[in-house]
């Protein structure tokens, strides 16, 4: 991660390694780690489909046992109006006349299928709600996640271990910043940027000049919070005999920082980033509202209201994978950074 | 170029905000000669070394009237002048590679890095510079040694690629600062072997150490600092044969090795012998029979950590078991506490079963009548401390252990602190406060505080300063005359073994090499390792040894194995 072009330089030089090392018990560590790595990946996949299966029943049953007949959801809500006969009807159509576990072995059935059936407040394919919706709030959470370690890496890095008040005043920023609720910065980066300056336009979802400032009022807190862990974790790497011995060999103190002491401090961070991704997609339903973009989070808040089963099913699915998939992708990070991990499966 | 690589030193004196931490240091090191900077921890041997290469720390304040390599004035140096300098014309090596070396990369990294820092030579030439630096330190298959983390390695090959590291660019002064603490006797001889090939080289060398035997066999001179302050300075034989100051003649006392067993090693007493111990005839209290132990590795190979090991403990003497890290020594104590079950062979403690495999297998429960007569001691007490605690808390919780009432426990812990020689206000203080030896009085005194009969010693003296060491090992001494302890000694230095032990027990590889008496042992060794061993004890001069240290050979038994790591495992 952090000298490529050194390490090419000494797998170069060094030849492929012909003998076998017994120790290692294979012929090429790199190939063996890589070997582990699909492997473990492929593991947590699994456990993955099972996190899936869960949030796909706990939806199911939740959203039966809340107050309300789904079939006047179906029909248009309380205000629809409807006849016995369209009721009936539509009781039938969407099989709730049949036991409960029936249904949920269909909807099961469905679901494996890749079938989530239609919106009952948009009479649209679920599929087609979730393809038009996810893109900009995925885009959201991963501009947010970017941002945020960027922000991370630029004030920890360059202020601790520095002069008492310079990370003195950092980690202050960084307490006050993971203190910030998202639609309080919101509002405030709106009335400022927007409003105010008329730098970013206030509302939409086309284009990055929208993406900047909800993307903003979801990185800061986060950052705050990823770099108070990585700060304490860049002190302690700074103090550790292997940083005095680089510094013996001439190398600056930037280099230190970003060579050996970086990839050490940056661990428990990592970490955190899958339940980051998580507590994104919360925010995004905040965020999305505030300023009316398009995405999973505002029709999750309105699918819920409206109580449409198949449409809260498909968002929860989505979302649920997506912190899987970030989950097995930060563990996988995490392996990389840290080698030493994969020796205690 | 023409200029001579002498280092000077005059007049040089650290602060560390408003503390002075060295006073008035001076010194010339000539071309080709060895140095040796020899003091407790504290001494300021360390900040003084690291001075030198503009590294003394934040906040120190360095001072001299003059300090110059080479002809340059190293006081005027810029920041970019001191990169300029370390690694290339002083290289520095640090104790323990294990963190020395940044533990996520591959040694050859880190011996690349200081080639490219310096802009030597293209790619190629550095990766195959790599590969030859690796080969003149003595590791055996440079290729793949280079692609291997410090924790695939063991501590000598590993400490060797740190030396490497630090020889890269051939820089005329090399420092090394404690190079050889932490590592086995036998490994110690290698590393001082390689160290010695730079004085060949015609290079200069500053070595560090508390261990004045360990100085000896590569000084030309030497420098006994204390509290920061000069108390000798002079040619190595003069000092070692003829001390003239009381603060080196006892740290030459504290030299186990040198000192038959019964005598006192801490000055205070020096020479005066501690009261006789039980005979070989006292009653068996712990049996060991055919101890065996498996794990399986992480490349699912299983290894034999420990096999077939026996012995006996008899009331109130020492059974000494010495062997290189990795023989199985720990894994043999965890046993014997009972924390691990063995696969093969039984325990049997006060005459009952303690612990075995298969149907020898016994219950926790019912060990837990007989726990409180055996107690251990680990190397490291901070870390088996809460910190948390006040040393008064330490102690009540084993007393609470060892069931005794809540209102006689202020009075035991007194008498604890007392029967280890600390002062009683000690009891407010937490750990961190206290200085290493303080913090292994503490552990000994938690660990009599059941009134014991057999205490297992688990490397109990090996992270303390020589001087600090003998305080210690004379502490056990007269509680163990006192109290007629039994103890169970594991130590990979042999100088305290032999000065401990009543039978002595050699380790290797997870196996009982020889087994004797102490004095046969070390008379007439029969086992072949057993005597390359005590070939490798470094020696005062004058004390039966001549000044050799073996020539660099390439280290045989490269050990991936770390019982520490297993220890975790088991766990």
């Amino acid at each position: 991660m952090t000298d490529t072009a050194s390490s090419n330089g000494l797998t170069n030089a060094l030849g492929n390694n012909p003998e076998a090392d017994p120790e290692a018990g294979s012929a090429n560590p790199r190939r063996e780690r890589l070997r582990r790595l699909g492997k473990r990946a492929l593991w947590r996949l699994a456990g993955g489909i099972l996190v899936l299966w869960a949030v796909a029943t706990l939806t199911f049953f939740a959203l039966r046992l809340m107050p309300g007949d789904p079939v006047l959801a179906i029909l248009g809500g309380p205000s629809g109006n409807p006849t016995a006969e369209t009721i009936a009807e539509a009781t039938r159509e969407y099989g709730l006349d049949k036991p409960l576990a029936v249904q949920y072995g269909l909807y099961l059935g469905r679901l494996v299928q890749g079938d989530l059936g239609m919106s009952y407040s948009q009479h649209l394919p679920v599929t087609r709600v979730l393809a038009e919706q996810s893109w900009p709030t995925l885009e959201l959470t991963f501009t947010s996640l970017a941002l945020a370690w960027l922000l991370v890496l630029a004030l920890t890095v360059l202020t601790a271990g520095r002069r008492r008040w310079v990370s003195t005043l950092a980690s202050l920023a960084e307490t006050v910043s993971a203190a910030l609720p998202h639609f309080w910065l919101g509002i405030l980066l709106l009335a400022v940027f927007a409003f105010g300056l008329r730098l970013f336009p206030p509302a939409g979802s086309d284009g990055w000049r929208t993406l900047v400032l909800p993307s903003l009022a979801l990185a800061i807190p986060l950052a705050g919070f990823i770099a108070q862990v990585t700060r304490e974790s860049l002190d302690l790497t700074l103090e550790q005999p292997f940083v005095l011995t680089a510094r013996t060999r001439g190398l600056s103190d930037l280099n230190v920082r970003f060579k050996h002491a970086l990839r050490h401090a940056v661990l428990p961070g990592i970490s955190l980033s899958g339940w980051a991704i998580g507590a994104l997609i919360s925010g995004a339903v905040v965020i999305e509202v505030i300023f009316s973009r398009k995405g999973l989070g505002r029709q999750l808040y309105q699918a819920v209201q409206a109580q449409d089963l198949p449409l809260t099913i498909g968002i929860s699915l989505v979302v649920a994978a997506g912190y899987v998939l970030a989950n097995v992708l930060v563990d996988l990070l995490y392996q990389w950074v840290d080698p030493r991990q994969q020796e205690n499966p | 170029m023409s200029e001579p690589k002498r280092l000077i030193v005059e007049g040089l004196s650290i602060e560390f905000a408003g503390q002075s931490v060295v006073r008035d240091l001076s010194f010339t090191l000539e071309p080709g000669k060895t140095l040796a900077l020899v003091g407790e921890s504290g001494s300021g041997k360390s900040v003084t070394a690291r001075s030198l290469i503009g590294l003394a720390g934040e906040g120190a304040r360095v001072t001299a009237r003059r300090l110059s390599y080479a002809g340059r004035d190293l006081l005027a140096l810029s920041e970019r002048g001191w990169r300029d300098l370390r690694g290339r014309e002083i290289g520095f090596v640090l104790q323990d590679a294990l963190v020395s070396l940044d533990p996520l990369r591959p040694v050859g990294k880190e011996i690349l890095e200081v080639l490219q820092t310096h802009g030597w030579g293209d790619r190629v030439s550095r990766g195959q510079r790599v590969i030859e630096l690796l080969e003149t330190v003595g590791v055996p298959d440079p290729r793949l040694r280079a692609r291997q983390r410090p924790d695939q390695l063991s501590g000598g090959l590993r400490q060797r690629a740190l030396i490497a590291s630090a020889l890269a660019l051939s820089p005329g002064l090399v420092i090394a600062d404690e190079p050889t603490t932490a590592l086995d006797a036998t490994v110690q001889a290698q590393i001082l072997g390689v160290l010695q090939q730079i004085r060949q080289r015609g290079d200069s060398l500053l070595i560090i150490s508390h261990d004045l035997a360990v100085v000896a066999q590569l000084a030309d001179e030497v420098l006994v600092l204390r509290h920061g302050e000069v108390v000798e300075q002079g040619p190595i034989e003069q000092v070692l044969r003829n001390p003239r100051h009381a603060y080196t003649r006892s740290l030459l006392d504290a030299v186990p090795a040198e000192h038959a067993r019964g005598t006192r090693l801490s000055s205070a007493q020096s020479g005066s012998s501690v009261q006789a111990r039980a005979g070989a005839d006292a009653p068996v209290l712990l049996k060991a029979t055919g101890l065996g132990k498996r794990y399986v590795g992480p490349d699912q190979q299983a290894r034999q950590v420990v096999d077939g090991v026996s012995f006996e403990l008899r009331a109130g003497r020492t059974l000494g078991i010495v062997g290189e890290s990795g023989s199985g020594k720990t894994t043999v104590a965890r046993i014997v506490l009972g924390l691990l079950e063995p696969d093969a062979g039984a325990v049997q403690f006060l005459n009952v079963p303690w612990t075995g495999a298969g149907s020898g297998r016994v219950e926790e429960k019912t060990r837990r009548l007989h726990r409180r007569d055996i107690s251990v001691i680990y190397q490291d007490p901070l870390s088996s401390f809460d910190p948390r605690w006040s040393v008064g808390q330490i102690l009540a919780d084993a007393l609470d252990v060892a069931g005794i009432a809540f209102e006689q426990q202020r009075a035991r812990i007194a008498q604890l602190l007392h029967e280890v020689r600390l002062p009683v206000e000690l009891s407010t203080r937490r750990p961190l406060q206290l200085s290493g030896g303080q913090r292994q009085r503490v552990a000994i005194a938690r660990a009599i505080a059941s009134n014991p009969k057999v205490i297992i010693c688990d490397e109990p003296v090996s992270a303390l300063d020589v001087s600090v060491q003998a305080q210690v090992l004379d502490l056990l001494a007269d509680l163990q005359a006192s109290l007629g302890l039994a103890y169970l000694f594991i130590s990979h230095d042999l100088g305290v073994i032999r000065h401990v032990s009543d039978e002595v027990l050699v380790m290797r590889h997870g196996k009982v090499v020889e087994t004797a008496p102490v004095e046969t042992l070390f008379d007439s060794p029969q086992h072949e390792y057993t005597r390359r061993l005590l070939g490798a004890v470094p020696r005062l001069p004058g004390a039966g040894a001549t000044r050799v240290v073996p020539p660099v050979e390439p280290e045989s038994a490269v050990l991936l194995f770390d019982e520490s790591r297993l220890w975790k495992i088991a766990i």
